[in-house]
């Protein structure tokens, strides 16, 4: 099988550059992470994360054939060769296929990603009907891989100022949770022309997102309850 | 880390664009009507076409329309590209008084003497 890898060692001071492998690999049933952890044996100066290696920490999620996705459970059969694998666009690359998630994961904390409820706490859980339970659906399964995110034109052109797909639907998943109490804080937090309207509804991150979700959806929700509470 | 919160704006101009995206869907087609009717249309035709003042009053409005939508779409555009904050100010200046004279020249064409004589 054919590869075609962005390769990047800051300490070697060489631009990044796109490296050509050949591998002995019968696609069968692999995934991409097995075909690069192949490569890897060859030449451990490869450099990927990737822990789970089923779809649920989000580690390896990089750029390939132009489309972002989580190497463990994209299958080699359904790629066309050469194989492209970059690192995800929009963020910093620290070497070959590692980015740096810092800018991604500011914008995660700045939505305040946990239950705020300053009631007493009760002598069992915060109990929730199974319809209210049911809001969450869609929305907690987030596993933030950040492919939505780096996927997004917008979140490219302002990293610093817009949410992006990931962090707005963690906030949705917060605003429609019933036990939370800040919902008028968090709408607060987020109207703002960058914060949350820099989402055009292009729907990358729809496109993007190994786990089916649809963060343009949410934000969606999040506009109507702000046009809501305005109007 | 510096606590992120929002300026409390956005709502309004997003509510903007969809309201005069709305009324520019129906309008639009709805103007063509009465020009596709009146077709072919030589000089006297146009004047008598633009006759009624409803019909200048929905152009009137429908340009307004354009030009509001026109302005949120140019102020998402500059605020994706544009991030010297100067140039981005000048640039929304620029687009208003653009949009604004065209709506301002669009009413003096509509409402203005040759117009008018003939209504």
């Amino acid at each position: 099988m054919k590869f075609r890898l962005y390769r990047y060692h800051p300490e070697s001071g060489e631009k990044p550059f796109m490296q050509d492998v050949d591998l002995d690999l019968d696609p069968a049933g692999k995934m991409l992470l097995d075909a690069l952890l192949a490569i890897k044996a060859q030449d451990e100066t490869l450099s990927l994360r990737r822990s789970c290696r089923e779809g649920v920490c989000g580690s390896d999620a990089m750029n390939v054939n132009g489309k972002n996705r989580l190497a463990c459970i994209t299958p080699l059969s359904e790629l066309k060769q050469p194989i492209e694998v970059r690192p995800l666009p929009g963020l910093p690359v620290i070497r070959d296929l590692i980015v740096d998630m810092e800018p991604f994961y500011k914008q995660y904390r700045s939505i305040k990603p946990w239950l705020i409820n300053d009631d007493p706490e009760p002598e069992v859980e915060r109990l929730q009907s199974p319809e209210d339970r049911a809001l969450l659906d869609g929305a907690y399964e987030c596993i933030l891989c950040a492919c939505c995110t780096t996927a997004c034109p917008s979140f490219w052109w302002n990293p610093e100022k817009f949410v992006g797909p990931a962090g707005l639907l963690q906030a949705y998943r917060f605003i429609a949770d019933s036990r939370d109490e800040a919902t008028a804080a968090r709408l607060d937090n987020l109207e703002d022309p960058y914060r949350l309207y820099r989402c055009h509804g292009i729907m990358n991150c729809v496109d993007a997102c190994p786990k089916g979700l649809n963060p343009t959806e949410a934000i969606g929700r999040i506009k109507s309850l702000l046009v809501k509470r305005r109007v | 880390m510096k606590s992120a919160t929002g300026s409390h704006t956005g709502t309004g101009t997003w509510l903007v664009q969809r309201a005069t995206a709305v009324v520019l869907a129906v309008a639009l087609p709805g103007l063509m009507i009465p020009f596709l009717a009146a077709m072919p249309l030589d000089f006297a035709g146009w004047q008598a076409l633009f006759a009624p003042l409803w019909l200048r009053m929905l152009i009137l409005l429908t340009g307004a329309a354009l030009a509001l939508h026109a302005w949120v779409g140019m102020r998402d555009i500059f605020m994706d590209y544009i991030h010297p904050t100067g140039l981005r100010l000048a640039l929304y200046l620029a687009v208003m008084v653009t949009l604004a004279g065209s709506v301002v020249w669009l009413a003096a064409v509509l409402f203005g003497a040759a117009l008018g004589s003939a209504a």
